[in-house]
Order: structure tokens, then C-alpha cells, then sequence
């Protein structure tokens, strides 16, 4: 039989951007930067108030040089996979139970729902009363910023899984956890991707928050140091690193994930 | 036998060793007044009236009728996907209640699963089963040749054409050694050629294994063309009006005269049927 069909090679720099957009962007920010320093040299505000883009860039060196920087992001990210890790285990088994069971769906379904609309920083007076000013009120937080979108991405996906995949799975001897595992979950994983995502972006909000109230140096505690010693370079050099790792987690985890899902489902590439 | 076989896993994984020597027959299969009413919005919906069937171990039979006419809930229900509101089926002498392993449905769309390749879609049932890795390989690996698609077992499915697709669904129901292969519509999806060479390959299966088939289409020669037996429904409430025995010599050719004659004929009852049904349908509207 003809053995001719098949796309194979699919999607090769689509993802990527094209080279003039490239040159576009770069011409762009370089422009945005020089900006900025004819800003900063005018003296419209004080130095303090408004760092000219050398300032930040001398921050940012000193920052790592003295260790600072390096010590902060660990520490944050450290929180970060903590309360993120928790969330995805809380979330996913919540999530699949909500999806699965029209009662839970109906109860703890409007809760998690009304939860959800709750931004998690404002767990944190809560998080602080009952566990003090400790790791675990910072992650607490992390965790409710995470959870919820987690939870009903999940939700949403188990419950949009195409049920004839269920009915080819059922009728193949599948059933109980087997089915959960190895279909429901599968099947629902380019929803439960969005969720994750969201979620992700929530929790990393949720802990810059937290983070400004905390005396360990970590990355919001930088940020409010910088307050503290009247230098707005610092401040700026520690948006930009948080900027960073943001674009780095989102680059270098979700998109190639996410990529690769929705080429393998089939999905084409969006 | 085969009615304990479905039940403990170390019991199916018996049988689908003993497969793997020598592939058993199909199972009798018995439908005894089965019907089937869904609650609609405007009042029930009756889409099937109660269907008696009895069809032979290691028959072919085909359901012809219209979209609609009740014979893909009639698969569902003898595959266990859904209960009959009334009536019963017997595969083997035993009462249907759940999916079995004993039956399997093949759908329209092949409903394969996406994220697994062609391999592992093959084992999938073979892992429900329990079945441990090396024989799983090996045993999908002969049913992926057996529909001619060696050298795609790293393909996934959107990389396959729709043919394709059925060939992997067709080789992962065989791969657990059903007794009976419910097909619902499986080719209708497909271009004429494709179609063809489909009814070819799964009649030299057939030919082959002697599964007991049941294989819903509302295409007339094809049902000619494939069938022991053709039962003819009548449009919703499903009914069986006619029924037809295919006596042509096997392997069938789409072209022979004989089997022309045959599908015009079943063809005729199928419009008398659905022209009747309007009929009715006007005559209910008056009251």
C-alpha cells in the first residue's frame, strides 16, 4: 500500500520569529533605551527618583557581583516550585474529582469559583496571623495564588475530554484510576496546560506581593530595600531580573510544553 | 467458555495468550427485545422499537438503514456503552450489563487516542488487560502488520490519513481478542477507493479469525458486499423490516452483477421503508 502520506515535518520556525522581526524588535529597544537616557540626563527628577539606564545597569552588575542578586532569586524560586508544586498536586486530584463528580462540582465546584476571584496577596495578613513571618506564610500564599486556576483548568478539561475517547477506552477494559490516568488526564491536557499556566503567572504574582513584606533577601524583599535605601536604581534593576525570570520560565518551560502538546494532539500550532 | 473469560484479568490475560498460539472464533449473540426510549425536551423519544436478533458464532451481519434509525444505539447497547430500556442481550448465553473486552466497538471516527502513537494505541487494551511489556510489543506488532502498517509505529495520529486511522483502530480491537467486533459506520468517513480496499482487508480478517461482526452502515452495497446477513431498519423508531441473506461466493467483488441485483433490490425495501415512515409520520402529525 502507498506508503507515501504523513506530514512529519511540521511547524520548523514557525515558533521562532522571522529575522526582521528580530531586527525590528531589537531596533525598537534600543531606541526605547536611548529614550530613557535623554530622559534621565534632561533632569526632570533626581537621580534617586529616576535612574538613567546606566545607574540601573551598574545596579544590576553590583547586585550579582555582591551575590545579592543570585541569593534573592534562588531563595524565590525556591518558594516558587514549593508553593507551585504543592498547588499542582492539590490541583490536579481537586480538579479531576470536580470534573468527574456533578455533586462535587455543585458545591465545592462554586467555592473553589469564588475562591478564584479572590486575589491571593490578600491571604497574606491571614497567612502571617497564623503562621508568622515565616517561609510557610509566603508559600501559603503562593499556593492560594496557584491552586484555584490549576484546579479549574483541570476541571474544565475533564470535563471538555471528547467522550468518545472515554467510550473507546471503556470499551478497551479501561476503568477506575487506569482511566483517569491514562486517558482523562491525557486527554485533557491542553486545557489543563492553560490552567497550569495561569496558575503559574498567578503564583509568581502572588509571591512578588508576599515577598515585599519579608526581611529575608529574596526578590520582593529587594525591591523594598531599594525603597528603603532611597535608590531607585536598584529597584529598577530588580524589576528588570524579575522581568527576566518571568520571560525565562515562561520561555523555557510553558511555551516548549505547550508546543509540543498541541503539535502532538494535533492541535496545529497557534 | 467464554463467558468467565472476561471477568478476572489473569483469566483475559489466559485468553489473550492462548490467542497468540491460535485466534478463536466469534460468539453467538442473542438480542431479545431490545428497545430504547431517551427522555428529549419535547417528550420521550423512542429510537428503537424492541429488536429481536439472533446472530451465529463467527457470522457477518450487517445493519442497514437510514442516519438515525436506532442501529448505532443498538451497537452501544450490545457493546455495553449504554442499557437498553427494555430487553436484553446475550453474547455467549450470558447477560450483557457492562462493557467486556469479549465485544468491541468501532466508532465512525477512530477515535484513537492522540497523545499515544500508533504502537502504543495498539497496546492500549493489551495494558488494561495487564499484560506484561515484551509480549504487549509483540503481540501489537503482529496486529499492526496484519493491517499493513509497519514502519508507522512512531506515528502519531494526526499524521495519519483517515484509512490509516481506521487500519490502527481495527488492529488495537483485535489485538485483545474480541469475540465480537461491533463496527459502527467505521469506513463512512472514507473515499470510495479506500472504502474498497478496507472491505477487502476486513473481510480477509474475518476470513481469517471467524470473529462474529456486526456492522452498522447506511451504505447498500457495501452492506451487500460484506455481509452474511443484511437486516434492514426502518428510519426512527428503529425496526428491523426486512432481512436479507447474501449467499455470493466470498472474497465479493463490488462489480459483481449478482451482487448489484442484490443491493437494488434490499435498496427498494430501504425506500419503501423510509417512504412509509413519512407516512406515518404525516399521519401522526393529524392526530
Amino acid at each position: 500500500m502507498a506508503k507515501s502520506i504523513s506530514v512529519f515535518t511540521k511547524s520548523e520556525g514557525v515558533s521562532s520569529i522571522t529575522q526582521s522581526a528580530l531586527v525590528r524588535r531589537i531596533v525598537f529597544y534600543v531606541l526605547l533605551v536611548l529614550l530613557w537616557q535623554v530622559i534621565a540626563i534632561m533632569g526632570i527628577w533626581p537621580d534617586y527618583l529616576f535612574p538613567g539606564p546606566i545607574a540601573v545597569f551598574n545596579a544590576l552588575v553590583n547586585g550579582f557581583l555582591t551575590g545579592n542578586f543570585l541569593q534573592a532569586s534562588l531563595l524565590s524560586l525556591q518558594r516558587l516550585a514549593i508553593g507551585y508544586g504543592i498547588s499542582l498536586v492539590i490541583g490536579v486530584t481537586l480538579g479531576l474529582f470536580l470534573g468527574r463528580s456533578r455533586l462535587l462540582e455543585q458545591t465545592l465546584g462554586s467555592l473553589v469559583l469564588g475562591l478564584q476571584a479572590l486575589p491571593s496577596v490578600c491571604w497574606l495578613p491571614l497567612a502571617i496571623l497564623w503562621l508568622g513571618l515565616t517561609d510557610q506564610a509566603i508559600i501559603f500564599v503562593v499556593v492560594m495564588g496557584a491552586l484555584f486556576s490549576i484546579t479549574l483548568g483541570v476541571d474544565a478539561g475533564v470535563k471538555n475530554t471528547p467522550p468518545i475517547y472515554l467510550k473507546a477506552a471503556r470499551n478497551l477494559g479501561a476503568h477506575g484510576i487506569a482511566l483517569s490516568a491514562q486517558v482523562i488526564l491525557p486527554a485533557a491536557l491542553p486545557a489543563i496546560l492553560n490552567g497550569l499556566k495561569q496558575g503559574w503567572s498567578f503564583a509568581w504574582r502572588s509571591l512578588m506581593a508576599g515577598e515585599l513584606l519579608f526581611f529575608t533577601i529574596s526578590l520582593g524583599n529587594l525591591l523594598n530595600t531599594g525603597r528603603d535605601l532611597n535608590d531607585a536604581s536598584q529597584i529598577v534593576a530588580v524589576m528588570l531580573l524579575i522581568i527576566a525570570i518571568g520571560v525565562a520560565i515562561d520561555s523555557l518551560i510553558f511555551s516548549p510544553i505547550e508546543r509540543r502538546v498541541r503539535e502532538r494532539w494535533g492541535l496545529g500550532t497557534s | 467458555m467464554f463467558q468467565m473469560l472476561t471477568i478476572g484479568g489473569a483469566k483475559r490475560h489466559e485468553r489473550i495468550a492462548r490467542m497468540n498460539q491460535l485466534a478463536p472464533g466469534g460468539i453467538p449473540l442473542k438480542i431479545e427485545g431490545v428497545s430504547k426510549i431517551f427522555p428529549g425536551r419535547t417528550g420521550v423519544v423512542e429510537a428503537l422499537r424492541p429488536v429481536d436478533v439472533e446472530v451465529q458464532a463467527g457470522e457477518f451481519v450487517c445493519l442497514l438503514g437510514p442516519s438515525g434509525c436506532g442501529k448505532s444505539t443498538l451497537l452501544s447497547i450490545i457493546a455495553g456503552l449504554e442499557s437498553a430500556t427494555e430487553g436484553v442481550v446475550l453474547a455467549d448465553e450470558r447477560i450483557v450489563r457492562s462493557p467486556g473486552t469479549d465485544r468491541v466497538l468501532l466508532f465512525q471516527e477512530a477515535a484513537l487516542f492522540p497523545w499515544l502513537d500508533v504502537q502504543h494505541n495498539v497496546e492500549f487494551g493489551l495494558r488494561q488487560a495487564g499484560i506484561p511489556g515484551k509480549e504487549r510489543t509483540a503481540t501489537a506488532q503482529r496486529f499492526i502488520e496484519l493491517v499493513h502498517l509497519k514502519g508507522f509505529e512512531r506515528s502519531y495520529v494526526h499524521q495519519l490519513s483517515g484509512g490509516m486511522r481506521q487500519r490502527v483502530a481495527i488492529a488495537r480491537a483485535l489485538a485483545i481478542d474480541p469475540a465480537i467486533l461491533l463496527m459502527d459506520e467505521p469506513f463512512g468517513a472514507l473515499d470510495a477507493l479506500t472504502r474498497d480496499r478496507l472491505h477487502t482487508e476486513l473481510e480477509s480478517i474475518w476470513a481469517s479469525t471467524r470473529k462474529t461482526v456486526l456492522f452498522v452502515t447506511h451504505n447498500v452495497r457495501e452492506a451487500v458486499a460484506l455481509g452474511d446477513r443484511v437486516l434492514v431498519f426502518s428510519p426512527r423508531p428503529g425496526r428491523i423490516v426486512r432481512e436479507f441473506r447474501i449467499d455470493l461466493p466470498r472474497p465479493r467483488s463490488l462489480e459483481n452483477h449478482l451482487l448489484v441485483d442484490q443491493a437494488a433490490e434490499i435498496m427498494s425495501v430501504l425506500q419503501d421503508a423510509m417512504s412509509t415512515q413519512e407516512q406515518e409520520e404525516a399521519n401522526g402529525k393529524i392526530n
